[in-house]
């Protein structure tokens, strides 16, 4: 099983961009995901830039794709979409159909992202005739539907399913962390900056249940797989997704890497918990609610 | 400008086309579609008797099929379809790309409406199942201001449908999770969001609190109203306030732009609420039958009455109103 890294969720200082990549480039992982995914206003890294970090990883030797945005509103984001749809480097991650159909009309391979409704085997193989490489299999998908799809997938196409990070959960027309901070979208000056991790939501028990990340809603346990490894191994899966979080994420793809190898992950399990900003999920994958948690390492 | 209205039920189909629907969409009564609630939804009995009512009339009938089936499932969603079809009804709104192809494949002929939840915001998306599996018909998500929807309409190879009333989603449908996060259960995979069957309303000494699963997503003060806890209309702590962090209770009513609406070139409006009652039905079809009606006899001088904002308030959620994403503020 191949590790990859998931776009960046959040909106981080450019500087902060650039020392990630330099980080990622000597890490475990085989494959990046570039790009924003969340929204069009944060351009502190614009598309050259992010195609400059896509040939650096790729000379060391990544595999590089480039994510689309995720909901498209403004026909200009759509005008910027076409631009990625037609760069000739790199493969790109559709997170909406609306690239699909650009990738597709332009002859391109592709990959599909976790915001892509895939959940049967012939939406699977309609697309597999369209050029799909590897899909991420929807986040609130669990082991039971990943088997059927497996057991069904067309040749030719990877599977990834989202191993480890903040679930994304929804997205709206409406920014939440401006909200939170009493300013509409137009003038939300940048208040995403401040939250590298997103701004987490309690209950009024001061349960941790949600983060804003702009116009997207995560959950705020982190989900991760670790648990899960030898059954998506079994499965047939073929990489398993890192999403990037502010700290420590380095760490946990060597942690990641590591599992792949070694038979007892439970000391592993214990050193990733402290790494994550506030507690663990993986309910999804065992086929329930997606905050739940039920850590075999601790069994 | 058609006047597609939802109906739960026949009590509610019938409410719908004897108040002007001029189109209305149903559901069978399983997870095939985007309502699946208890006691709610059509049997091959009392929908054979819906498409008559409908169709008889002179009226349309739509069914929604629209979630997004498991490898374990798929056949129950080509039954739905396969049924729908048998019927003669007048258009399937779907979601999922691999029934669009099964009904494609299966009834070439058949008129196929895109739905809401196939989470379709721009022209070029609409292109792709115009082109696969040729809709007819595109359901807009609720996230796209009024020029935004312009802009689609300009460039769709398809009439638009938008959403005129009902309870607001507040993220783009056919992509929100929330509700399996909390639960295991949402509408694409279930067909529900925020279950009735993971609802606990807890009476204590200091109010009521309403809780999703075990999580509370409101509490109310004694005399306070209490609401049903759908995930993304309770109030939250973000930072130093509890407010509503994602949305307040309400509904989307769009009366107040109906002109606009129609001079973009909208081909129908929506009314959301197939798990409302019949009353409901029979109330929000009559407003909006009147309110287009006087909009398509004369746009310019067309205000909305002060009678059908109020009663379309009595009938929304926390008794308030908005006009949601397509007004930019509102985002």
């Amino acid at each position: 099983m191949k590790l990859s890294v998931g776009p960046v969720q959040y909106f981080w200082q450019r500087q902060q961009v650039v020392d990630f990549y330099q980080q990622i480039a000597d890490s475990s992982a085989e494959i990046v995901y570039l790009g924003e995914v969340i929204c069009s206003k944060r351009r502190l890294v614009k598309p050259e830039d992010w195609l400059a970090i896509g040939r650096e990883l790729k000379q060391g030797g990544k595999e590089v794709v480039l994510s689309s945005l995720t909901l498209l509103e403004a026909a200009s984001e759509v005008g910027t979409l076409r631009k990625l749809c037609s760069n000739d480097e790199f493969m790109v991650e559709a997170n909406d159909v609306t690239a699909i159909q650009l990738l597709t009309r332009a002859g391109k391979n592709f990959v599909t992202g976790p915001s892509v409704n895939l959940y049967n085997q012939r939406s699977l193989r309609l697309l597999a005739e369209k050029g799909l490489k590897r899909w991420v299999l929807p986040v609130e998908l669990g082991l039971d539907a990943l088997q059927d799809l497996q057991a069904q997938r067309p040749h030719g196409v990877e599977t990834e399913v989202f191993g480890l990070g903040r679930l994304p959960l929804s997205y709206s027309a409406r920014c939440y962390t401006a909200r939170s901070h009493n300013l509409p979208k137009d003038d939300c000056q940048f208040k995403c900056l401040d939250y590298p991790d997103g701004r987490l939501l309690t209950t009024q028990e001061n349960q941790d249940f949600l983060v804003l990340n702009g116009i997207q809603i995560q959950s705020a346990l982190t989900h991760h797989a670790l648990g899960e490894l030898s059954e998506l191994d079994a499965l047939g899966v073929n990489v398993l997704r890192i999403s990037p979080q502010s700290a420590g994420t380095l760490r946990i793809i060597e942690i990641f890497d590591q599992a792949r190898t070694v038979a007892d992950t439970k000391p592993l399990a214990e050193e990733l918990l402290g790494l994550l900003p506030l507690g663990a999920c993986n309910g999804y994958l065992l086929n329930r609610a997606g905050m739940e948690y039920d850590n075999p390492e601790a069994a | 400008m058609e006047l597609v209205c939802p109906a739960g039920n026949l009590p509610s189909l019938k409410a719908a086309v004897d108040n002007g629907a001029d189109a209305v969409y149903v559901g069978f009564k399983d997870d095939t579609n985007a309502r699946h609630f208890a006691g709610l939804n059509f049997t091959d009995r009392t929908f054979e008797q819906a498409v008559h009512y409908a169709q008889d009339r002179g009226r349309k009938i739509f069914v929604a099929v629209n979630t997004f089936p498991q490898p374990g499932g798929f056949k129950r969603w080509e039954a739905a379809v396969d049924q729908a079809a048998e019927h003669a009804v007048d258009a399937l709104i779907l979601a999922d790309m691999g029934v669009l192809d099964y009904a494609r494949e299966r009834w070439p002929d058949l008129c196929l409406h895109l739905s809401v939840q196939a989470s379709v915001t721009s022209a070029e998306g609409i292109r792709f199942y115009h082109e696969n599996f040729g809709i007819r018909r595109v359901v807009l998500p609720r996230v796209l201001s009024v020029s935004q929807v312009t802009q689609v309409i300009r460039e769709s190879p398809v009439p638009v449908e938008v959403f005129g009333f009902g309870s607001l989603c507040v993220m783009v449908e056919g992509r929100c999770l929330l509700s399996s996060y909390a639960t295991g259960r949402s509408p694409n995979t279930y067909g529900a969001c925020s279950p009735a069957s993971h609802v606990r309303w807890e009476e204590t000494a200091g109010g009521t609190n309403t809780r999703l699963n075990g999580v509370l997503i409101d509490h109310y003060d004694p005399g306070e109203r209490a609401g049903y806890p759908t995930l993304c209309k309770g109030r939250f702590q973000v930072g130093e306030n509890l407010f509503y962090a994602l949305e307040e209770p309400t509904s989307l009513n769009t009366l107040s732009i109906l002109p606009k609406l129609w001079e973009i070139g909208v081909s129908a409006i929506k009314v959301e609420g197939r798990q409302r009652s019949p009353a409901y039905v029979a109330q929000v079809t009559a407003v909006m039958r009147a309110a287009i009606d006087h909009c398509l006899d004369n746009p310019e001088a067309y205000q909305p009455m002060d009678r059908w904002m109020k009663e379309l308030s009595d009938v929304s959620e926390g008794s308030q109103t908005t006009l949601g994403a397509y007004h930019r503020p509102w985002q």
